[in-house]
């Protein structure tokens, strides 16, 4: 008996088995939160030596609109007023979100109220097709479709504005709409019966009772859509013309945060300011992407309590 | 009256909004394929390509593109599986864990191009690797990591938990019970994860062209011993993809067939993303089936 | 509901000849801060079924985990657990090796994604059991201990998940018996079963007490009375009787119990 009481008081195989694996998915976890610190430590650090070490003032980088940081102005002054930029990535973003929204709204409410049978067969491949294009073949398509089409019908380059938001529409699109789906069918079942019940044509009660319960889930999905948008880059970079003026209307060739970090970042040299004023462009991408996460996820908690 | 006039005409503006988003596709999809399929040959599939003139193909790209999936994977899969296991296993119910889930959906909304950039400062630049196919397949790593942890931990966790229970009253550890018991009936879902990812990684540009860089120098195919600078395997070489070449092609390229050579790189991406996706859907499909049912 | 008195007990005290194998000593179980056991003393003899009995929610499940300590993590548990002199509610007791000792069926079927000869043969060999010969005549062994190898023994490389339930249930104990247990704790173990499986599985259980000490918990008085020595009775997380079966079928000590059994509950 003694020997069964040996053996239950010690340490079996299996327990030291069980924390040898749980040190090893510890470790893998680990490693992961350590990339994220890594990413927003040193692209912070990076970032904001344009402002230490360069001293350009905040305001300055913000508001002015000349950007040619190898260069400096009358009063010594190093060029970089990333506004045009700024201006140019919320543009494509806002816009891709707004032509996309409408789009998304009647998918999502197709597939889940009108025809679910011939959405899942039809659409849900649709949707799962237009998500796995890579965005380079966007890129292409906009470069060569999009953008002669936009000179054609308006005039101009036809790089700008327009192209980069009718591409970012055709990307954002699945994006808002698969999340606006889930959302949608979350939405309880007695919800749209009572309202059936009750009289309401079947459009009723899509837009008073369905759409309404899930503005939440549609508020999340657009911002989902938008920080895609906003932090996509070839796509955009291929068809946007790379001007970084500020953008005069939707045809004037324009510029986005991305497209100048990714025809930039190559042609400068480490530690000089060029180099550190891109970085800094790249420092307000990772705030815009937290920020948007912060966002879905306020959204998320107000949704909730309702 | 009026309310079906209305609940007709919104049903209408339904399926003609519907209507333009499937017409996008079919144009996409028709686009590429009508004018990439055509050019697209055994020659264009294998041989080099050309800076200045016609007739240049994507042999080292397509190669460079299925290599760095393969180390990327290679590399990202234990990490995520780990890390997929801690969280659906042992990760506590608290603040931490919470906050290292919201810290890897943070990572997962970062811009690609953001990650790039972070690979390109770390390894290109403060490891001194260079323009690299290893900094690139690190960097791709990054990208991939969250969205694959998040797959395998949902996998995972969907497996019930009496199949737990039925291990640990046995006097299994936890870890084999993981490994040995959760683990196959999870995998099905895990290897559609796994695919639906590498098509994620495959057509993925804006992460590459800082790290594994913008050019393809020639490649001796006869060589395949991993430390020679021309050999296939080396890790230590530039290596453009198929996803950069069409990017960079498009916006430097002076070839005069620039066009037919994106379309028909476009047409083997977007080929290559369908198989994937297809692929993700019969295989998880059948593994599911083969687990559960037996025979 | 009625409100009965909780602190009306009766346990039987078990001669002082028995052979107790396990006892649980003023046993507390906690989920958060919800106190869902309370001061739970129990002795179970050896040879012996003893039946836990109760409304949903009464805590006999809870208590049946707690004690080859399955609630690890899920809840805190207080009190003694006395098996062999030896308190197994304790940090120096290795769970993995004393869950060995007190196996567990469920209430649902559980068998491994694996074949049936694999269910039982992978445990063994995590056991540390290399030996084929061995493996292969403890599988046959407890596969007809759980009067399953008649009926499986000629696929035994088929998936266990194409059992059907009564027969995965009965592979489970099986499973369980494997590993050479002491006690055997079934929580439920018929009722996801239908009637004839169920039967089938109580014969099995009768037959299995001449090794072994079983603690069931069941939501069927009739299983309860049919099968089981002992029968204790939980209300609302507390121990409110422990009897002989028979005793407490036909004349129960407390008020609640009497209610419970005749019907007349809530």
């Amino acid at each position: 008996m003694d020997q069964i009481k040996n053996e239950l008081t010690h340490k079996s195989k299996a327990s030291k088995q069980d924390v040898r694996g749980r040190t090893i998915a510890f470790i893998c976890i680990a490693v992961i939160m350590l990339v994220v610190l890594s990413i927003l430590f040193m692209i912070t650090s990076r970032g904001l030596s344009t402002f230490i070490q360069d001293k350009v003032p905040v305001s300055d980088f913000f508001t002015k609109t000349v950007w040619n940081p190898s260069a400096v102005d009358a009063n010594g002054h190093y060029l970089v007023g990333a506004l045009p930029m700024i201006v140019g990535s919320f543009s494509v973003t806002i816009l891709a979100a707004l032509l996309a929204t409408p789009f998304a709204i009647a998918t999502a409410v197709f597939m889940t109220e009108i025809s679910p049978k011939r959405g899942q067969r039809i659409l849900q491949p649709v949707i799962e097709l237009l998500v796995g294009i890579p965005s380079v073949v966007y890129g292409f398509i906009g470069l060569t479709v999009v953008v002669p089409l936009t000179r054609q019908l308006f005039g101009g380059t036809g790089f700008g504005i327009l192209s980069g938001t009718f591409v970012l529409f055709v990307m954002v699109l699945p994006t808002i709409t698969s999340m606006y789906i889930d959302s949608l069918k979350s939405v309880p079942r007695f919800y749209r019966e009572a309202s059936l019940a009750l009289g309401a044509t079947r459009w009723q009660t899509i837009s008073r009772v369905v759409i309404r319960a899930s503005v939440p889930g549609l508020l999340t999905a657009i911002v989902f859509g938008m920080a895609r948008a906003f932090g996509e880059a070839l796509a955009v970079q291929m068809v946007i013309g790379n001007a970084a003026l500020l953008p005069h209307n939707l045809l004037s060739p324009a510029s986005t945060l991305t497209s100048v970090l990714t025809t930039g970042i190559g042609n400068t040299v480490m530690g000089t300011l060029p180099n550190n004023a891109l970085w800094t462009l790249a420092l307000i991408l990772l705030v815009m992407s937290l920020l948007f996460n912060l966002l879905t996820r306020y959204i998320g908690r107000k949704g909730g309590l309702k | 009256m009026k309310a079906k006039t209305i609940d007709r005409i919104a049903t209408g503006i339904i399926y003609a909004l519907v209507s333009v988003v499937v017409l996008i596709l079919l144009f996409l999809l028709g686009f590429i394929l009508i004018k990439g399929v055509p050019h697209i040959s055994w020659k264009f599939l294998t041989s080099p390509a050309q800076a200045f003139i016609a007739g240049g193909g994507i042999g080292d790209q397509l190669f460079n593109s299925f290599y760095l999936l393969i180390l990327t994977l290679l590399i990202s899969f234990p990490i995520a599986l780990g890390a997929g296991i801690y969280l659906s296993e042992y990760a506590p119910k608290n603040w931490v864990t919470n906050l290292v889930r919201i810290t890897i959906e943070v990572l997962s909304s970062l811009p690609s191009v953001v990650v790039g950039l972070f690979g390109f400062l770390l390894f290109v630049v403060q490891f001194k690797l260079g323009f690299s196919i290893i900094s690139g397949a690190i960097a791709l790593t990054f990208f991939n990591l969250p969205l694959l942890t998040r797959s395998i931990e949902n996998s995972l966790s969907a497996v019930p938990d009496l199949q737990r229970e039925a291990g640990l009253s046995l006097g299994l550890s936890k870890w084999k019970t993981v490994t040995r018991v959760i683990f196959p009936i999870a995998l099905p879902g895990i290897i559609t994860g796994i695919i639906l990812s590498a098509g994620r990684v495959f057509g993925e540009a804006a992460a590459l062209i800082f790290t594994a860089g913008q050019s393809a120098p020639a490649i001796n195919y006869a060589d395949w011993n991993p430390f020679n600078g021309t050999s296939p395997l080396n890790i230590f070489r530039p290596a453009e993809t198929l996803a950069v070449h069409i990017w960079k092609i498009n916006t430097e390229g002076i070839m005069p067939d620039a066009n037919q050579v994106s379309a028909g790189a476009s047409a083997v991406l977007v080929i290559a993303v369908l198989v994937f996706n297809l692929l993700a859907r019969f295989i998880g499909a059948r593994l599911y089936r083969k687990i559960t049912a037996g025979k | 509901m009625k409100n009965y008195d909780l602190t009306e007990q009766s346990i039987l005290k078990l001669p002082a000849d028995t052979e107790i194998v396990v006892e649980t000593k003023d046993l507390q179980v906690f989920y958060g801060t919800n106190h869902a056991m309370h001061d739970a003393s129990l002795q179970f003899p050896r040879y012996s079924i003893t039946a836990l009995i109760g409304a949903s929610g009464s805590g006999k499940s809870t208590y049946l985990r707690s004690i080859n300590r399955m609630n690890d993590g899920i809840a805190r548990v207080e009190g003694q657990i006395m098996y062999r002199d030896l308190n197994l509610n304790s940090k120096d007791v290795d769970v993995y090796q004393m869950r060995r000792r007190i196996g567990m069926v469920f209430q649902r079927p559980n068998p491994f994604a694996k074949s049936i000869y694999e269910n039982i043969a992978f445990p063994l060999r995590e056991m540390g059991i290399k030996n084929k010969q061995e493996i292969r005549a403890t599988v046959e062994k407890s596969l007809k201990q759980a009067a399953l190898w008649d009926e499986v023994k000629d696929d035994l490389k088929r998936s266990a998940l194409s059992l059907s339930g009564g027969q995965q249930q009965r592979l489970c104990i099986a499973r369980a018996l494997a590993m050479s247990p002491d006690i055997l704790l079934l929580d439920e173990p018929a009722s996801a079963l239908d009637p004839i499986s169920s039967a089938k599985l109580e014969l099995t259980l009768q037959e299995l007490k001449k090794d072994y000490t079983i603690i069931i918990v069941t939501h069927s008085m009739q299983q309860a009375s049919r099968l089981s020595d002992y029968t204790a009775f939980f209300h609302m997380g507390h121990v409110i009787e422990f009897d002989r079966t028979q005793k407490i079928f036909t004349n129960p000590t407390t008020r609640i119990t009497e209610d419970y059994i005749s019907g007349n509950f809530g």
